[in-house]
């Protein structure tokens, strides 16, 4: 089994992406999404599309893998792209088959929807969780959110339970596994039955695995008390983050990007409706 | 030198839910540890020893009795969390389970962990993560991912954290028992280490006796009292007493026991086997020149 799928979609490089600073990243990706959204006809949609695959271009990550991680989108596609086919009305209609009516406005806005989506993804991924190692990410969204801790939110607290869980995703992973082998050494059947059967046979496994991550939970904590934590206050860190000019670099290219969509949105066309 | 820790009539129990009186966990136990040694702690499950080990890092606090850090009462009444604090800064307590206590994904930034609570400046930090790194021989894993590592290479990280605080003395709270036997034995030769060559207060807690065998002092514990204290020759030179607790010797002590019981004249406070074959040759040698005249 393998333990590094839990690692989020990590993947490994030197990119001019890998080496950002992971605020800049997490801002770059925050207005990539808003330009995603401002994008209304074709040719906004064009200058989207040439920017995702400069990304995927940038972050020198193989086509392969990005196309990998957009398999469980595939329902989700479909199922916009039917509702857009069949439930849009406009003026052109292509067939009409009793009750059902295709119109050209409708295929064009699936097809643009959908693009959409997948520019909204490769936009982010490529950002994040490509580029960035969940650790990165959380260190980059503790800084970035530490303005909040004046105003009494646990950004601190936050940032710490998510790191404790980034590393306890292996060591639960890998205990499952042993339950459920211990299990299976007992006769347990998973993988047969009905769905509710299936889900009853899960009981056996979760008992002991919450039993278990709450007795680590403890420890942990005992430990940590030992190591002279007392949570945000007064704690300093070994990696200072530094932006550098690569940093804003990016940051301006997607306010350009912004600004060119809302400039090309200007020039008409079909305009998406939502 | 001085104390670092004394405890003084210690008595403690673990609460029960139901009412019930419960079993005391430790009773009377008076026990002082000298800076700069290397004290091991034995015996059974129950017998005391791990609840000892909490008392002296502070995690319980005990019933009566009192528990001194480096000449501060830390069970007296006016103890706040800062002393408490600062008593941590001097002693730290590497646990049993090396999953249950490295908190952070990357290696280096665990061993960072207890420093940056200290407020340090960041320069600082990391010279000092890489020298505790450099300590336990572990520099070429700093950014390895640390549930990928071996048991004992996880044990010598948590390691790595608590001399990364400098601290004076460091509490092993059966470090080695989930290890195997290479892992068990990284980890001691660096405990070793640490106190011969760094100067660090070791207090060992264990059930394999021939880790005790490197201690300059042996601690046997049973039934919430201290049973025997000595130097390992002193300690494990009367097995009858630790058997009587179903406590084992070493074995090349066990052999010198048993041979010397048979009549052979030999010493019985050795533990290196190639010492102890010596030994038994040298006292066949004597048994055959005595024959021979």
């Amino acid at each position: 089994m393998n333990l590094d799928i839990s690692f989020g979609q990590y993947c490994e490089g030197n990119s001019i992406l890998h080496r950002m600073d992971p605020r800049a990243k997490i801002i770059a990706a925050i207005m990539y999404i808003v330009a995603v959204f401002l994008a209304k006809n074709l040719y906004a949609f064009a200058l989207l599309l040439l920017s995702a695959i400069f990304l995927i271009a940038v972050s020198g990550i193989p086509l392969r893998i990005v196309l990998k991680s957009m398999k469980p989108l595939v329902i989700i596609l479909l199922f916009t792209a039917v509702i857009n086919i069949f439930w849009m009305e406009g003026e052109t209609l292509l067939v009409s088959l009793g009750f059902i009516q295709i119109y050209l406005e409708g295929i064009i806005n699936a097809i643009l929807i959908a693009v959409r989506i997948i520019i909204l993804l490769v936009g982010t991924t490529i950002f994040m969780t490509f580029t960035t190692t969940p650790i990165a990410l959380t260190d980059g969204l503790e800084q970035l959110l530490s303005p909040l801790k004046k105003i009494g939110l646990p950004v601190h607290e936050f940032s710490m339970m998510m790191t404790i869980a980034l590393r306890f995703i292996p060591t639960l992973t890998e205990e499952t596994q042993k339950i459920m082998n211990a299990q299976k050494a007992r006769g347990a059947d998973f993988s047969t039955g009905s769905l509710l059967q299936r889900a009853k046979a899960l009981v056996p496994i979760l008992v002991p695995l919450f039993v278990s991550a709450f007795r680590r939970a403890d420890e942990l904590a005992t430990a940590m008390e030992c190591r002279c934590y007392t949570g945000g206050d007064g704690r300093t860190r070994m990696n200072v983050l530094h932006a550098g000019a690569m940093d804003y670099v990016f940051c301006i290219l997607v306010i350009a990007l912004g600004a060119g969509i809302l400039v090309l949105n200007q020039f008409g066309g079909y305009m998406l409706s939502w | 030198m001085g104390k670092i820790i004394e405890v003084k009539d210690l008595t403690f129990a673990y609460p029960t839910e139901d009412g019930e009186a419960a079993r005391n966990a430790l009773e009377h136990v008076n026990l002082s540890i000298e800076e700069g040694s290397f004290v091991a702690i034995l015996g059974h499950n129950g017998s005391g020893k791990s609840t000892l080990a909490k008392m002296m890092s502070l995690v319980l606090v005990p019933d009566s009795g009192a528990v001194i850090i480096r000449g501060k009462n830390m069970s007296a009444d006016d103890v706040t969390d800062e002393d408490v604090l600062k008593a941590r800064r001097d002693v730290g307590m590497v646990f049993q389970n090396p999953d249950n206590q490295i908190v952070a994904t990357i290696v280096e930034e665990d061993v960072a962990f207890g420093v940056e609570n200290l407020g340090i400046p960041s320069e600082k930090i990391r010279h000092r993560v890489d020298e505790a790194l450099r300590l336990v021989g572990m520099t070429k894993y700093a950014r390895h991912m640390s549930h990928k590592l071996s048991g004992g290479q996880k044990q010598r990280v948590a390691i790595a954290g608590v001399i990364a605080m400098r601290r004076k003395c460091i509490i092993f709270d059966e470090s080695t028992a989930m290890l195997d036997p290479v892992g068990r034995k990284e980890v001691m030769d660096t405990i070793v280490r640490l106190n011969r060559e760094e100067g660090i207060t070791v207090l060992h807690i264990t059930h394999y006796m021939n880790e005790a065998m490197h201690a300059d002092r042996v601690v046997v514990m049973d039934q919430g009292k201290v049973f025997m204290d000595g130097t390992p020759e002193e300690v494990f030179s009367q097995p009858e007493k630790l058997w009587d607790i179903r406590l084992d010797v070493p074995q090349t002590t066990e052999l010198l026991y048993l041979l010397k019981q048979n009549g052979l004249n030999v010493r019985t406070d050795i533990f290196e086997p190639a010492e102890c074959a010596a030994e038994i040759a040298e006292a066949m040698k004597r048994m055959t020149d005595v024959r021979g005249k």
